[in-house]
């Protein structure tokens, strides 16, 4: 183990995978009543409830029941929930109560190669819940296929993103406490104002610009373009950021995690 | 002779604070190699550099002749570790925390779960294969984070406080393990606190403080060369005696309500002292590893 973190991952990073897989498959049952239950109830609320008073909306020149607009919206959410919650709390349980990495660094996996699992499976854990909301809502009939079936990989990059995102908080908070910060300045603004639960064509040009570097405004957007079935070349920008913002921060959570851990 | 361990002016130090202070020590095969010292003396920052886990800031430090800095991953698929803290997979059942502790060495599936079964009766939790991990005793635990450092059939066993919180059977109990297992050549680094654990698992150890190794030896020898082969201790010493003691320039530690008289200490002088200065409140006993530790480090808290 070196001073400084390397970049230098084998193919062992997926033992750490596959040790998180183990566990999950043991509550499989638990872990699928959310991504099932969770889009009813959203769609509930805001197609049936907020869309009666919305009714329609225009969204690429077209007029979109309210319940079609946000229903790609709610995927892209879950995506980054799932992959931002896994490598915040649930990583950090690992390290600091379970003290899981402490273990493994005792065996011939590097801490890069660690993080590089924990990541990976912060994204699977996104792709899964994905597949999973997706048919609850394609039974409603609000994706349109085949190009819905893109959605899923795109869910494996933007699970990337908001893991390594997520990691990187993880490498920098003094206590699990402390993940509030990045969820007040960073979660619940990119709910809020990713062009979610509207087009971020309504917000003053500022915040317009603001919101076009959240990872979620791209991952939104590209969703809903897949879900309508309008593909336009756009989308290749909201992929580029997202694999931007991957290539930048999955190294900020490795030096950030290096620098926490070995001492 | 090749040594499974060899730290040359090996030097720990984080920020302006100074754990391990330019130590040197070898490690032969097949040795039980000890390090004891009070809290803080730099015995886990010692350890931890041995299997990789810390990076060393300055010194030289070879295992199994590789060093470690560049060939940590040969080194640790070779290297068994205890850790301080029961650090097992509580998301995983008994079996499946050797299990899954075996993927991370990349051994097969087929027979990691051959070896975890011989582990299981090794450690005598066959029984409890099924159980989760909170629902085990202390004493359950230790045993199998012993057993999961065994899953790669490690040629080196690192040992870092293994026995502290146990009750006195599961104590004997892992002791009878390494024992066992050192019958069958491993070489084994171990931490303590405790010295009769020290005493009896131990061919050489060090003793260190404050980042530096103070003594080493065989414990016997360090038992004879530091304390002697025998202890006076007197319970509420008079004036009278400490007198004695000075005039006859006895080595002692006085501690006010009991003096503790080391070195060459015969029958005579017990039979001497206990007739005219000390009836019903001396003893004469056997000195043990724990007299010199106490000597060498002094008796003030570390904390």
């Amino acid at each position: 183990m070196s001073r400084w973190p390397s970049f230098h991952i084998t193919r062992r990073f997926l033992r750490v995978w596959q040790r998180d897989l183990v566990v999950y498959q043991k509550i499989w049952k638990v872990n699928l009543l959310t991504p099932v239950f969770e889009p009813l109830l959203y769609l509930l609320a805001f197609g049936v409830g907020l869309g009666g008073l919305v009714g329609k909306i225009f969204y690429q020149q077209r007029e979109v029941p309210y319940i079609e607009f946000i229903a790609p919206a709610l995927l892209a959410v879950n995506i980054m929930y799932n992959a931002f919650f896994e490598n915040t709390y649930a990583s950090f349980v690992r390290m600091y109560y379970q003290k899981t990495f402490d273990a493994m660094l005792a065996t011939p996996l590097s801490l890069e190669e660690v993080i590089a699992g924990e990541i990976l499976w912060g994204a699977t854990k996104a792709v899964i819940a994905t597949v999973i909301m997706q048919a609850v809502i394609s039974l409603f009939g609000l994706i349109h296929y085949p190009h819905g079936l893109l959605i899923i990989p795109v869910a494996f990059l933007g699970g990337l993103t908001f893991g390594a995102l997520g990691m990187f908080c993880t490498g920098l908070t003094p206590s699990i406490d402390m993940f509030n910060l990045p969820i007040f300045l960073l979660i619940t603004p990119m709910f809020l104002f990713g062009g979610t639960f509207f087009p971020i064509d309504h917000l003053p040009a500022w915040a317009r610009k603001l919101s076009l570097l959240f990872p979620l405004t791209h991952l939104v957007d590209c969703i809903r373009q897949l879900s309508f079935g309008l593909i336009q070349p756009g989308i290749l920008w909201n992929l580029a950021v997202l694999t931007i913002l991957f290539v930048v921060f999955f190294p900020l959570a490795l030096i950030t995690m290096h620098r926490r851990l070995i001492r | 002779m090749s040594y499974v361990i060899e730290a040359i002016d090996l030097r720990k130090q984080f920020r302006d604070f100074v754990a391990v202070d330019s130590i040197s020590f070898h490690v032969q095969p097949g040795e039980c190699f000890g390090l004891l010292g009070p809290n803080g003396a730099g015995k886990t920052s010692t350890i931890r550099m041995v299997y990789g886990f810390s990076p060393m800031t300055t010194g030289i430090l070879r295992v199994f002749g590789l060093d470690i800095a560049t060939h940590w991953r040969a080194i640790r698929t070779r290297i068994g570790v205890c850790q301080q803290d029961n650090n097992l997979d509580p998301d995983l059942t008994v079996v499946k925390n050797l299990e899954v502790f075996a993927s991370y060495f990349d051994i097969p599936a087929r027979a990691a779960r051959q070896k975890a079964h011989e582990l299981l009766q090794f450690i005598s939790l066959d029984h409890r294969a099924q159980t989760k991990i909170p629902e085990l005793s202390g004493g359950m635990m230790r045993r199998l984070v012993l057993a999961r450092a065994l899953i790669n059939d490690p040629e080196l066993l690192v040992l870092d406080e293994p026995t502290t919180g146990l009750d006195p059977q599961t104590r004997h109990q892992v002791w009878e393990k390494v024992e066992h297992l050192r019958s069958r050549g491993l070489s084994v680094l171990l931490t303590t606190h405790y010295m009769d654990e020290a005493t009896r698992l131990c061919d050489r150890l060090v003793i260190m403080d404050q980042g530096k190794i103070l003594v080493e030896g065989k414990p016997a020898d360090l038992i004879e060369r530091h304390a002697g082969r025998y202890v006076i201790e007197v319970d509420k010493p008079d004036a009278e005696l400490r007198t004695f003691i000075r005039s006859h320039d006895l080595h002692h530690d006085d501690l006010a309500h009991r003096i503790i008289i080391y070195d060459s200490v015969s029958e005579q002088l017990f039979h001497t002292l206990s007739s005219s200065y000390c009836s019903g409140n001396c003893m004469l006993r056997m000195a043990t590893l724990e007299d010199v530790f106490l000597r060498l480090t002094g008796r003030e808290l570390r904390d």
